[in-house]
């Protein structure tokens, strides 16, 4: 039998986790992430700003492009303490483009923006189209030769934080071949840009009309890369993904518990009865599978075939878990539970939005079934 | 309190533990018979024939004998007077050679742990070479037919009198109650106790004695494995009171714990053949389903993949227990959670090999056709003991929501 990956958890992680814990607890209370749900950028620059000089950004990135030379496990316990606190901002979209560049850029692009990104500059990526389609190689916008360079044409979906971004890297077909291009903020034409509404409100995403873009022929990422770069982009994204959906089902069930041990109806404390006991203990120990499945992911996500298949595991069950959860939270509130101002609906939203990225628990498990249950 | 000296012994010589590994698994593959000609019980709660008895019997004797049952306790009472690493390392011998169960289940992991805990030295030399040779078999005496998860309320009544204590009641679910020479017993010495769990009583009780009658139950595989215990004016001696009286709660909770392994020492009572979850991917991989190979089809397809994930997810939430940042918030949450778990993934994945072999799920034990000789079939039947027994699956709910999740009681 394959190994489907071990568990194993590093000093590093625990410091991180520790520190990552604090902060998002304190600078994202739930008052300013209902505040920043109205703000049109969507977070705070300030806590951005702080998140960079703790060395967050450069966590990932190799010591030679001045990153803390660390790798994506590292960023796990982070990410999955941002998704328990609600904090906003750009990190998962700039740790996505660094990664991107990491694996597909050339020498010199990963020399100019990899320092800049380590510092704190936004990036992000732009990958989803009209289709749906959640095989990032699955490309209908183009790239063209021209004299001035590669004039782009198409329309992108779902970028997350291009407002905020500096850069965005592009999937785009080249020579009849998948390829990634990065667009600056300055190649971008008035109108470019348009935000859209997406389920989960302490996001921000956009859709990216890239006819009458041109970027010069030194914005092409490695070509010879592509493929392995956005196979690459497919796994870092649900793995971050699957740590946010961790870090949001704990605090859903906390948030769940903290009303049934407080709420009265009958002359009882509504946790006290068998019918909402049972589903919250199924709730937490769906939690837990998955965060077990998610440590194994980071812990083995270089180990070539086991990384892949640990890293799906995680995001089905987290899929799974995080529905279920976040679903049975609306429901216990009772009335309360069907208004805005209940914070359970923030977390069912923050759960299909992750299972609509990447893939959800249907497609990871059929891709497992091929990976692991050969005819 | 004496302590096994298995546990308190400092270095393990590598290469000797090596070469004892090297030895035990070349006495289990020679030794463990694949096929003895009749069905052989995974778990020591299932046997339920004499043929099945005798045979499991005769085997743990033979392991014991060759040194792999017992290696790490008290050479004095009988055991093997070596680190608990060599018996640990026969005991995974046993597992990976699928070998049949060490019968006297209870003996091993119960009594014989509680006996050298709080017990005399006169009590160890008395119970324990028997324990281990299986000559003395053993039966656990808690549940009662008015209380099975509440089992603070036992009321089986014991009355002191002289050097004597005179059993009034009855017990239920005594797994291999027919054939036990001894049952560890709770029994109610005052029933007028502050609290419930304060008027219970431990005790060694010798079951072939005027008084004791054991029923045989027919559990819903049609087998036996069971029985329910009576006693009428049964007359045991004082001396087999464990602990003070009014202390048998407690003493109780020290036998659960000597069964989840929290003190070590184990005698190697290994009690289940282990079920693999991806035993039931080799066996879709012989069936066919409405005339395709169940791998063809994509429902059933996923329904496994389901079933690995939650496999190697139950597998990792076991490893977690060692990295102590990963439990920080809910220390005992995955430790009270193995249980419900586990037992509930057994019954569900059994229920699911069943579906797989389509038509031919419909054939029990017994018939010819059967796939696997009905193992599935009757493995989900029989894993409800698992989520029905040790406190039901409900009541494994009730205590993580107040005991990991901190919801009110009522």
């Amino acid at each position: 039998m394959k190994d489907l990956g071990q568990l194993g958890f590093s000093e590093a992680q625990g410091d991180l986790m520790e520190v990552a814990k604090r902060f998002c607890r304190d600078q994202s209370p739930i008052q300013k992430v209902r505040a920043l749900m109205e703000d049109d950028l969507g977070h705070d620059p300030d806590v951005w700003n702080e998140m960079a000089a703790l060395g967050w950004l450069s966590i990932a990135i190799p010591e030679e492009y001045e990153g803390g030379g660390l790798g994506m496990a590292e960023i796990v316990p982070i990410m999955e303490q941002m998704g328990r606190y609600f904090l906003a901002g750009p990190f998962f979209s700039t740790s996505m483009a660094a990664q991107a560049l990491l694996v597909g850029g050339t020498e010199v692009q990963k020399q100019n923006y990899l320092p800049k990104i380590a510092a704190g500059s936004v990036a992000t990526l732009a990958l989803s189209e009209q289709s749906g389609n959640w095989d990032l190689t699955a490309i209908t916008a183009r790239a063209s030769h021209t004299d001035q360079g590669l004039a782009l044409s198409g329309e992108k979906f779902f970028v997350r934080d291009a407002a905020a971004a500096n850069w965005i890297i592009a999937s785009v077909v080249l020579d009849d071949k998948a390829a990634l291009v990065l667009i600056s903020r300055d190649d971008l034409p008035e109108g470019a840009l348009r935000r859209e509404v997406i389920i989960d409100e302490t996001k921000r995403a956009f859709a990216l009309k890239l006819d009458g873009i041109t970027v010069p022929k030194s914005a092409l990422l490695d070509p010879a890369q592509a493929e392995a770069t956005l196979a690459h982009i497919h796994l870092c994204a649900n793995l971050l993904s699957t740590a946010e959906m961790c870090g949001g089902t704990q605090n859903v069930i906390d948030y769940t518990l903290d009303y049934l041990r407080t709420r009265k109806q009958f002359g009882r404390t509504i946790g006290s009865y068998q019918a909402l006991k049972h589903p919250s203990v199924d709730a937490y120990t769906g939690y837990e599978k998955a965060r077990s499945l998610l440590y194994s992911a980071a812990h083995s996500f270089n180990e070539q075939g086991t990384g892949e298949i640990a890293t799906r595991m995680a995001k089905a069950q987290a899929d799974t878990a995080y529905a279920y959860a976040a679903d049975r939270s609306i429901q216990f509130h009772g009335g309360f539970g069907f208004t805005y101002e209940c914070d359970a609906q923030l977390y069912r939203r923050s759960a299909i939005w992750h299972a609509s990225q990447y893939g959800d628990a249907a497609y990871h498990r059929k891709k497992l079934a091929a990976l692991l249950l050969p005819s | 309190m004496m302590k096994h000296d298995g546990v308190l012994m400092g270095k393990v010589n590598p290469q000797e533990l090596d070469e004892f590994t090297k030895e035990a698994d070349a006495w289990f593959a020679a030794n463990v018979n694949p096929d003895p000609g009749f069905m052989m019980p995974l778990t020591f709660m299932e046997v339920g024939t004499d043929q099945q008895f005798e045979f499991l019997r005769d085997w743990q004797n033979k392991v014991y004998e060759a040194g792999y049952l017992g290696a790490a306790w008290p050479s004095e009472y009988g055991g093997g007077g070596l680190d608990q690493a060599f018996q640990d390392a026969a005991t995974e011998a046993m597992r990976r050679h699928q070998a049949p169960i060490m019968l006297n289940a209870i003996g091993l992991n119960w009594t014989g742990p509680l006996l050298m805990d709080i017990g005399t030295k006169a009590h160890c030399e008395k119970h324990i070479k028997g324990i281990l040779s299986a000559e003395d078999i053993w039966c656990q005496g808690f549940s009662e037919p008015d209380n099975g998860s509440d089992l603070g309320n036992a009321q089986l009544r014991a009355v002191r009198d002289g050097d004597e204590y005179v059993l009034n009641g009855s017990k239920i679910w005594t797994t291999q109650g027919n054939y036990a020479k001894y049952m560890i017993l709770l029994a109610r010495t005052n029933p007028d106790a502050p609290n419930k769990y304060a008027g219970l009583s431990f005790f060694l009780a010798p079951m072939k004695i005027p008084g004791v009658e054991t029923r045989p139950i027919r559990k819903l595989t049609g087998e036996y494995g069971f029985t329910q215990t009576f006693f009428a004016d049964a007359r045991i001696p004082a001396d087999g009171l464990m602990g003070k009286e009014g202390e048998g709660w407690q003493v109780a909770m020290k036998t659960l714990e000597y069964e989840r392994g929290v003190h070590g020492g184990q005698a190697g009572g290994y009690m289940m053949v282990p079920m693999d979850a991806f035993a039931v991917i080799d066996l879709a991989r012989t069936l066919q389903r409405d005339g395709a190979p169940v791998m063809d089809d994509p429902v059933m397809r996923d329904t496994l993949v389901e079933f690995m994930i939650e496999a190697q997810s139950l597998k990792l939430c076991q490893t977690r227990g060692a990295f102590a940042p990963l439990n920080e918030e809910r220390p005992f949450g995955l430790a009270l959670s193995g249980k419900l778990m586990w037992t509930e993934f057994a019954r569900r994945i059994n229920e699911f090999a069943i579906t797989l072999q389509g038509t031919k799920g419909g054939y029990y034990v017994g018939d010819p056709n059967a796939i696997e000789h009905g193992l599935w079939t009757r493995g989900y039947l029989n894993a409800f003991s698992a989520t029905i027994g040790g406190g039901t699956s409900e009541i494994q709910h009730n205590i993580i929501a107040e005991h990991v999740l901190g919801l009110p009681k009522r």
